[in-house]
């Protein structure tokens, strides 16, 4: 028999089992139990400045690694603040566990100091969840929630744990088993659809990879890169998926969607096979759906079969692991290399020939102007300093949009941005968690000004572990994207978009003991940059940039892919009177 | 029309909160809803009546078949099924037409469950259509007051409920007797 443990103890042991090294958390009534076993355990907590932040960071943890990230927050206003990061997991099916306390189960529905309904709050927030009141339940309900939360497609899962429950007295039960009669995880994929599949492939004369997060999810770049030369096809990759395939690799044509580049629009619009690899067909990349790939059969691999025909009905569907299906396809490929014919080959030149086309014609642009910092040119600068290898983590919106473009990522989990959701004060906190989980790499926090203010409290996170995240804002004043739509949609009318009274960099860094810089001239980017990544600590760089830029190309929301708008509207030379 | 969806789930707090969830979180409204244990008693069956878009059905049904609580979830609306309601009725009417309303009962089925000097409670069982009718026409009789149970569905083509065997843990294993 083992020792008489508390249930708090018990908790922090399953955590241990599970491979924890790291969690993000904030304390709280509920929670002193947990925190008292934490007190002299070697497990290492990340005291956060928010709930929200710590689940961004066991985002970023997780996003990083591939690993469950882990979060905890106490009952009531504790477990309300981390609802933004698990939907914000949910959308983009990234493995976090939180744990949250709850108010003693006698007290539970007496409206108790600091309670919540957390269980009920966060069902439509999590891939599962679970609400402890019994001891004996406790760490087969932790090891099930580690279980669900990285398997099959993955997600965020909550364990709510009652105070009594981490107080009482038991022996932790070995559990060799997860029983979850309802739970199937969908790994092969179909014999006979993957090889139609692969008869598709090979005969298809403009066929197209479309490449998600579930690249990245599975592990499967290897597999892909293996696939896009054995069936010497282009590839585009969503947000959620850069790094995938990486940015440098000859057959990558770049991100596709209402940012996405016109080579990739383009390739999407006219491919004639459309081979979609862990993705959702999300309105973000198809636009208005009827128009998306219009002349394409599609093949359509995804570990959830509620993906498979949910925006677009699929010519052969194939529910599972895309790195196991992509393995196989590959096998299949590679055992059928027959010649093919003349007519199928001088296709597929033609094809790349159009896609090269297009890439030259409209390339993402880094215009660089005399006088002032432009948004493009400050991440082209990033890019150069990275080159494909440093983490690169961003809130949402235009920056976010920029980054994307012009920064390129050459290995899978590099690239952490909140995609689906699209959350302000994400990038931060999932750099913080990057930075545990890799304390040697280079790790880039770019965000907007509007965001930065939604995670000022972090920076004394970052300052009191010295994490050396290089904080680069980029500042136009303004919520760029919201006043984008503003001026192209709505007769420039700027509403509430301006952000004025924006902190003094210097200062604030200073404030907290690490270094900041204000710049906003070009010559002064590319020498502040490097003194950012050269400084040992942590750095601020707030960078002022033009402040009416918009992202282009753009495809006005509902509109299809090929009626993107490539640029601001020309002036026209008006006749003289 | 409503789609009829048949549900086998585990027996657990919650369970009946994630399915309704997603129809309420599309905006779906549930006409009715009945959940019973089964013969094992780990499991229950439900049965919801819910009005859902065409072309959501499907992936209604996919979304269900995800939840982790769910074992199988069918829909039942366009395949051959069985689909009962139980309603109670209690009808208060003048003496004189106490003969006509037992007559009325007996043509749809029904029996008397109580009896007293202002009316009875009758109870009756059939196609949920069909207890519309009935409902009808007690009301033509005097003042009634309605129970209806929902609807019951049961496929009739042999459904094997794949259940999921255990998987072995990690953590399971490598365990010695203690870390601390």
């Amino acid at each position: 028999m083992s020792t008489l443990m508390s249930g708090a103890r018990m908790l922090v042991e399953c955590l241990v089992r599970e491979g924890v090294d790291c969690l993000f958390g904030y304390p709280g009534g509920v929670t002193i139990p947990f925190y008292d076993v934490l007190y002299d355990h070697p497990i290492r907590h990340v005291l956060v400045r928010h709930e929200e932040n710590a689940a961004f960071a066991a985002e970023g943890y997780a996003r990083s690694t591939g690993k469950v990230g882990v979060c905890c927050a106490t009952s009531g206003p504790g477990a309300t603040n981390l609802t933004t990061g698990l939907v914000d997991a949910m959308m983009d099916s990234i493995p976090i566990v939180a744990i949250t306390g709850q108010v003693t189960s006698k007290l539970i529905g007496s409206d108790a100091f600091q309670e919540a309904d957390t269980f009920g709050i966060t069902r439509p927030c999590t891939k599962h969840n679970y609400l402890v009141k019994k001891l004996e339940d406790l760490a087969e309900t932790i090891h099930e929630a580690f279980y669900v939360a990285s398997s099959g497609r993955p997600g965020p899962v909550l364990v709510d744990v009652t105070k009594d429950v981490l107080q009482a007295q038991g022996h932790y039960q070995q559990v060799t088993a997860i029983h979850l009669p309802g739970y199937r995880v969908f790994t092969e994929g179909h014999a006979g659809q993957v090889r139609r599949a692969a008869q598709l492939v090979q005969e298809a004369h403009r066929p197209l990879v479309y490449g998600g997060g579930g690249i990245v999810a599975a592990g499967a770049a290897k597999e892909l890169r293996e696939f896009v030369e054995l069936a010497d096809t282009p590839a585009v990759l969503t947000l959620m998926g850069l790094g995938g395939l990486a940015s440098e690799h000859p057959s990558f044509i770049s991100m596709p969607g209402m940012h996405g580049s016109y080579a990739a629009n383009m390739a999407l619009t006219d491919c004639d096979l459309l081979i979609a690899l862990g993705v959702r067909f999300d309105d973000r990349v198809t636009g208005r759906l009827a128009a998306f790939a219009p002349h394409a059969k599609v093949i359509h691999v995804d570990i959830d079969p509620a993906e498979i025909g949910k925006n677009r009905a699929p010519d052969v569907p194939i529910v599972g692991d895309v790195k196991r299906v992509l393995g196989r396809l590959n096998k299949l490929l590679a055992e059928n290399q027959s010649a093919p014919d003349e007519t199928l080959r001088a296709a597929r030149r033609a094809w790349w020939h159009r896609i090269r086309q297009w890439k030259l014609e409209h390339p993402f642009e880094a215009p660089t102007s005399d006088t002032e910092i432009k948004p493009q040119h400050l991440m082209a600068e990033i890019d150069r300093l990275s080159a494909g290898r440093a983490i690169i983590a961003t809130d949402v919106g235009q920056h976010q949009m920029w980054a994307a473009q012009l920064i390129r990522f050459n290995e899978p989990r590099l690239w952490l941005t909140s995609g689906g959701l699209g959350s302000m004060g994400f990038g931060i906190p999932a750099a913080m968690g990057a930075q545990f989980a890799h304390p040697g790499k280079l790790v880039f926090a770019i965000v907007g000004d509007g965001g930065f203010q939604m995670s000022i409290p972090e920076l004394s996170t970052i300052a009191s572990n010295g994490l050396p995240i290089k904080i680069v804002v980029m500042n136009n004043g303004h919520l760029g994207m919201v006043r984008q739509w503003q001026t192209l949609f709505y007769n420039n009318r700027l509403s509430a978009v301006e952000l004025d009274g924006f902190p003094d960099v210097e200062k604030l860094a200073g404030a907290y003991g690490f270094k900041g810089r204000i710049i906003d001239k070009p010559w002064e980017l590319a020498p502040a940059l490097e003194e950012a990544v050269a400084e040992p600590g942590p750095y601020l760089l707030n960078v002022k940039v033009t402040p009416f830029e918009c992202v282009y190309p753009m495809v006005p929301a509902g509109s299809g892919l090929e009626e993107m708008v490539l640029g601001p509207p020309q002036p026209v030379a008006v006749p003289a009177e | 029309m409503l789609q009829v969806i048949s549900l086998v789930l585990e027996n657990k707090p919650g369970a009946l909160m994630r399915v309704t969830g997603l129809l309420s979180q599309r905006g779906y409204n549930i006409e009715s809803l009945t959940v019973a244990r089964t013969l094992d008693p780990e499991l229950s069956r439900m049965t919801i009546a819910v009005d859902v878009d065409a072309a959501q059905r499907q992936q209604v049904i996919k979304q269900m078949n995800k939840l982790i609580n769910v074992l199988q979830a069918t829909d039942l609306t366009d395949s051959p099924a069985v689909v009962r309601e139980l309603v109670l009725v209690r009808i208060r009417m003048p003496q004189e037409s106490r003969t006509a309303v037992l007559k009325e009962a007996e043509i749809f089925g029904g029996h008397v469950v109580d009896s007293s000097t202002e009316g009875f409670a009758i109870e009756a069982t059939g196609d949920p259509e069909k207890l519309g009718e009935f409902i009808d026409v007690m009301s033509s009789y005097g003042e009634i007051e309605v129970a209806r149970s929902g609807a019951l569905a049961i496929g009739l083509e042999a459904k094997k409920l794949r259940l999921q065997p255990p998987v072995p843990t990690k953590t399971g294993t490598k365990m010695e007797e203690t870390i601390y």
